[in-house]
């Protein structure tokens, strides 16, 4: 069995429904209430793994985005302004052969009323 | 009650390159849909982001002509909420810091000068568009349709700090922003096309009270008319709801140019939290010093020196010289005409661009660029004025006669076709003045009487009859005289 | 089963030689490894398997080779993992949200791959969009480990490591983020090597982790491994994160190979003791409570073979090497919420049959379509970067990935040249096992994920079996510093060259 542990939940910062619920409409992500009800107990499991970081002293450390940056300057890289021609109807096509919906050239989606 | 207005711009403008920021699609305006998408604009699995080097040159350009800092190292982030146009469900834009910071647009509200600092400019892609059109989706649902071509055009967003207290002067500032980036060639300006866009932040407080009161954001007003009708809007909106003993809501609102009010946009919810960080597909944007240095070399003149120019060795008003340097086309007309002209005319040359120039561009709709009237040719009118060859009167004439494309566009042409010569023969002036001072005794003695006005109607007697065309100055000096 | 015919070589090397020699054509090796991967359709590796495709490709490598055009890969049947795109077969990441998603390009990897002339036998099942250690949180089924069908092969490239060990194909692609590359490999006694980030292109690799995805091949030993590894290497203008230069040696194909003839040109030197001079970090933090037994005594067996090879074993330290779960478990997911927002049912992808308006769309498309490690993982994202936590927990794991980055360099600063150590904890386990939460398996990831923090290369290679009824085997960690590519491979080979437990094959433990 791979080196387990107990976690507790429901310690320090707890995750409440309400939290999940407002994640879950962030992420786009439809959760039946069953579902929502496991969410809040598996990210309480999982907030009190993650925890482990507050303790950890970090003053006067940057934050470091890219792997290699205290190995070398990682910069952006820059490209020449040159465009491709407009696209034919079959190119065009071979880009939207996924779409689930489509109508002369667009994608369809639901209307949003704004 | 009185309210102080406090108004904040924040103002897209589609870059000038030919590639969008982070793919290599067309940017050209008017393309069948979703022609000028590829895998990058459609966000399909596994396609990255590759930045276009002259969107960066076009951030340079716009913060060396504001004043601004260009930081040498910026960050690209990533804005995360969900929209059908904007493919990733993310917008790749610049948060904590952008590559332009600070800065300053200076223009003039009527006579009055104002400077309004900016907080920042950063780059962005822009989203697609959606059309609302009646389209049926798969399982018969009212749909909307997306068209991805505009997705990843290239924008520098410009933050103005809130320091403008009037629709009037939120406008002026706009136009002035419009004028430096259509006039640094970083942006078309093209309105209509959506490659200039506003976000007004407005927000009224007590006159004095320190804090701000909460604002409103009214997005998306793409002409300077939209902008001054949503402030205004805005503004009465708020003061009516506070006074009713309601409170200001911070939200976003659209501007419906068809009611002539502002509408707050269906609730975006928690889309606020957009849960910012840096776009770990994109390493840290540098631009080293050399770089900054070539961009400068290369920028052409900016309005800023060219109205310091204008006032300080042509002699011309700040007032003059700001409306002159609206742009570069109207500049570029002004100062060829003047060069055109002997020395010390400039003055003359800018009342004639600000003035019947200006007026015949207004009421056909043209730009100075289509005006029918080259600055040669407005030069050699102004030109048969100094030379005292017609009266400024007459060279309105003229003017309007050679908008009409007479005679071939020649001043010259035209005066002798018409016979507006001005009579300058002194002889001629003093006879019809002998004439005239004959027949209007009772006016004559007026003016010995001490009337000034008797003056001015002899004067018009005598250009009467000499029908407009006699040398207004050799006029007024020879009855002077006679008149002793 | 069928052995396929390329199982009859015992390197990539030998096999590009007689496909040159004409003694054997690249269609005869398709259709034998098509035919055996059929007759292995328990271990469940393949999601997407076109005959037609697979034939064209291998008849374009043979006119070819009959031109005298080949390259050493010419020929020689793959497999890719289905998080890389490609033209023709399907790109699912093992998801019911791209189930019927074909890609309308190449990924880099799979082009190079292609140009070269390797010829492809399909897509590899995983673990969902690469989230997972077992390889059985595909939508289209577990992977089956060919030692031990109850056990997990590991994850997330479960199917590239299997098809490898099973000898369906002479190597596989597959992705490293958090250890997916080496575990596997570990798990499955074949070897697997997740190079320097930044130098296989990420174009084309359904993104999960930006700042960690690296793409890595698996085969049978180090030799095949370079074939690849060095192929699918360089600079690619595509990926803004791809690098030009590698420490002044340009990120081409080459570099890798020539870094590897160098370091065995010296090994070679050395006689009976050609590793002498290699100064190797043992992390104490790698053998603390939680390693298995087992694990350890093949670690330490292989630790002694390399010092009678003449290395000398150097006690190091990575103090933060626990600390690496956490950050991980947090700057991962936050990218991947990201990452996996752009599978809404839009513009490709899984769209619910059911709805109402938009978002009700959008919502039940990615519920539908997503399994539920998946979901779990955007869920965590979404919260460690949203409003109040973002600084808490994202830029805080960041500044925690800078010591661990700083720990790694100052074993490499002047105490050792490679670190070693295990892949895992424990053995393969159970394909059912029962996980009271979803972290457990997480933890298992502790020696692989500082590893993907710090961006550097790191190789498994099979290194001895567990006791008991059902041997399983047992992975090696080789680490180098950065770029270090060719002398880590080399340094394998020299194990490899001395041992033989690359070459055991399920059924001959």
């Amino acid at each position: 069995m791979a080196a387990g542990a107990d976690f507790k939940t429901g310690t320090l910062m707890s995750i409440s429904d309400q939290d999940v619920a407002r994640i879950a409409r962030l992420a786009r992500i439809e959760l039946s209430s069953a579902d929502a009800a496991r969410a809040r107990d598996e990210l309480n499991g999982i907030l009190s793994l993650i925890e482990q970081l507050q303790a950890v002293d970090t003053s006067g450390i940057t934050p470091m985005a890219h792997p290699l940056s205290a190995h070398q300057d990682i910069t952006l890289r820059l490209r020449e302004d040159q465009a491709v021609p407009t696209r034919t109807d079959p190119q065009r096509q071979a880009l939207m052969a996924n779409a689930p919906a489509g109508h002369q050239g667009l994608f369809l989606v639901p209307t949003v009323i704004e | 009650m009185e309210w102080e207005i406090v108004i904040g711009l924040e103002t897209h403008t589609q870059l000038t390159t030919a590639s969008k920021i982070f793919s290599d699609s067309s940017t050209r305006f008017g393309a069948a849909p979703n022609t000028q998408a590829n895998e990058i604009d459609m966000a399909l699995p596994g396609s990255l982001p590759v930045m276009n080097r002259t969107a960066v040159e076009r951030a340079i350009q716009f913060g060396l002509a504001v004043g601004a800092t260009i930081a040498p190292r910026s960050i690209f982030a990533r804005k995360n909420y969900f929209y059908p146009d904007l493919p990733k469900n993310y917008q790749i834009t610049q948060y904590e810091i952008p590559v332009v910071q600070g800065g300053n647009i200076r223009f003039f509200v009527g006579e009055q000068e104002h400077t309004v600092n900016l907080t920042r400019a950063h780059l962005e892609e822009d989203a697609g568009k959606s059309l609302h059109e009646h389209f049926t989706g798969p399982h018969g649902e009212s749909s909307t349709g997306i068209d991805l071509n505009r997705t990843g055009i290239p924008l520098l967003e410009i933050v103005s700090e809130p320091e403008m207290h009037s629709a009037a002067e939120a406008v002026a500032y706009a136009r002035a922003l419009h004028g430096l980036v259509t006039w640094l060639g970083i942006c078309d300006g093209n309105m209509q096309e959506g490659s200039f866009r506003m976000d007004a932040n407005v927000s009224v407080r007590p006159k004095g009270q320190r804090e701000f009161g909460t604002r409103s954001e009214t997005k998306n007003l793409n002409s300077f008319r939209f902008l001054e009708r949503a402030i205004q809007y805005e503004v009465r909106r708020q003061i009516e709801l506070i006074e009713d003993g309601g409170k200001v809501v911070q939200e976003t609102r659209l501007y419906d140019s068809d009611l002539d009010e502002t509408r707050s946009m269906r609730s975006k919810e928690d889309a606020h939290d957009y849960r910012y960080f840096p776009d770990p597909d994109l390493p840290p944007l540098v631009i080293a010093g050399d770089w900054v240095e070539r961009v400068k070399a290369a920028m052409p003149e900016l309005p800023a020196h060219k109205r310091a120019r204008f006032e300080q060795e042509l002699g011309l008003t700040g007032y003059d010289a700001a409306q002159l340097t609206v742009d570069r086309d109207t500049s570029d007309y002004f100062e060829q005409t003047a060069a055109a002209l002997p020395r010390g005319q400039a003055k003359l040359a800018a009342n004639w661009v600000l003035g019947e120039l200006s007026a015949h561009l207004n009421r056909h709709e043209i730009d100075i660029a289509q005006s029918p009237v080259k600055p040669q040719a407005l030069a050699a009118l102004i030109g048969r004025i100094i030379d005292g060859t017609i009266s400024n009167k007459m060279a309105r004439d003229v003017f309007a006669a050679l908008c009409e494309g007479e005679h071939g566009g020649d001043p010259d042409a035209v005066i002798e076709a018409r016979g507006l010569r001005q009579i300058s023969d002194t002889g001629a002036i003093s006879t019809m003045i002998d004439e005239v001072l004959a027949a209007n005794a009772a006016t004559v003695d007026e003016y010995r009487a001490g009337k000034q006005k008797a003056f001015n109607s002899l004067v018009g007697q005598v250009m009467k009859a000499a029908k407009g065309k006699a040398n207004p100055q050799q006029v007024n000096e020879l009855l002077k005289q006679k008149l002793g | 089963m069928i052995m396929p015919l390329h199982s009859e070589f015992d390197s990539i090397e030998a096999l590009s030689q007689a496909l040159a020699a004409r003694r054997v054509s690249a269609r005869e090796l398709a259709r034998s490894a098509l035919d055996a991967a059929e007759s292995r359709a328990d271990l469940n590796v393949f999601l997407h398997k076109d005959d037609a495709l697979t034939l064209a490709q291998a008849d374009a490598a043979d006119r070819l080779l009959a031109q005298g055009l080949g390259t050493r890969l010419t020929g020689v049947p793959l497999a890719h993992k289905d998080v890389f795109a490609t033209q023709g077969w399907r790109t699912t990441a093992a998801s019911k949200m791209l189930a019927q998603y074909t890609s309308p390009f190449d990924a880099t990897v799979v082009e190079r791959l292609r140009q070269a002339g390797a010829v492809s036998l399909g897509k590899l099942n995983c673990d969902e969009f690469a989230m997972g250690s077992g390889s059985r949180n595909s939508a289209f089924g577990p992977v089956h480990n060919p030692w031990d069908p109850d056990v997990i092969p590991g994850g997330s490239s479960g199917g590239s490591a299997s098809a490898v060990a099973a000898g369906l194909v002479m190597a596989a692609t597959g992705t490293d983020t958090g250890g997916s590359v080496r575990q596997p490999a570990a798990l499955c006694g074949v070897s697997g090597i997740k190079p320097t980030y930044g130098t296989v292109s990420r174009f084309g690799m359904v993104a999960f982790g930006s700042s960690l995805d690296q793409a890595g091949p698996i085969a049978r030993h180090a030799r095949d491994l370079l074939e690849l590894v060095d192929t699918m290497s360089g600079f690619d203008p595509r990926d803004a994160t791809s690098l030009e230069a590698c420490d002044g040696v340009a990120n081409a194909p080459g570099r890798i190979r020539s870094g590897f003839d160098t370091a065995r040109g010296q090994y070679e030197q050395g006689g009976s003791q050609p590793l002498q001079g290699l100064r190797i970090g043992v992390p104490a933090e790698y053998f603390a409570d939680g390693l298995a037994a087992d694990v350890s005594r093949a670690v330490e067996a292989a630790l002694k073979t390399f010092e009678s090879l003449g290395a000398r074993r150097v006690d190091i330290s990575l103090p933060r090497t626990e600390l690496a779960i956490p950050a991980y478990y947090v700057i991962a997911p936050a990218e991947a919420s990201s990452n996996l927002a752009r599978y809404d049912g839009v513009r490709y992808g899984h769209r619910a049959q059911n709805y109402g308006d938009l978002i009700e769309m959008t919502s039940r498309s990615r519920a539908e379509g997503f399994g539920p490690e998946v979901q779990r993982r955007i869920m965590v994202g979404t919260y460690v970067l949203s409003h109040g936590y973002y600084d808490a927990y994202y830029l805080q794991a960041q500044r925690v990935r800078r010591m661990i980055v700083d720990d790694f360099q100052a074993a490499f600063d002047g105490r050792c040249d490679v670190i070693m150590g295990p892949v895992t904890p424990t053995v393969a386990w159970p394909m059912d096992s029962n996980q009271e939460s979803p972290t457990a398996d997480w933890l298992a990831d502790i020696y692989t994920l500082g590893v993907s923090l710090a961006g550097l290369p790191a190789m498994s290679i099979p290194c001895g079996f567990s006791d008991g009824k059902r041997p399983l085997p047992i992975g090696l960690q080789v680490i180098g510093n950065y770029f270090k590519e060719g002398q880590l491979l080399a340094v394998a080979d020299c194990f490899q060259q001395e041992t033989d437990w690359h070459q055991r094959k399920p059924g001959q433990q």
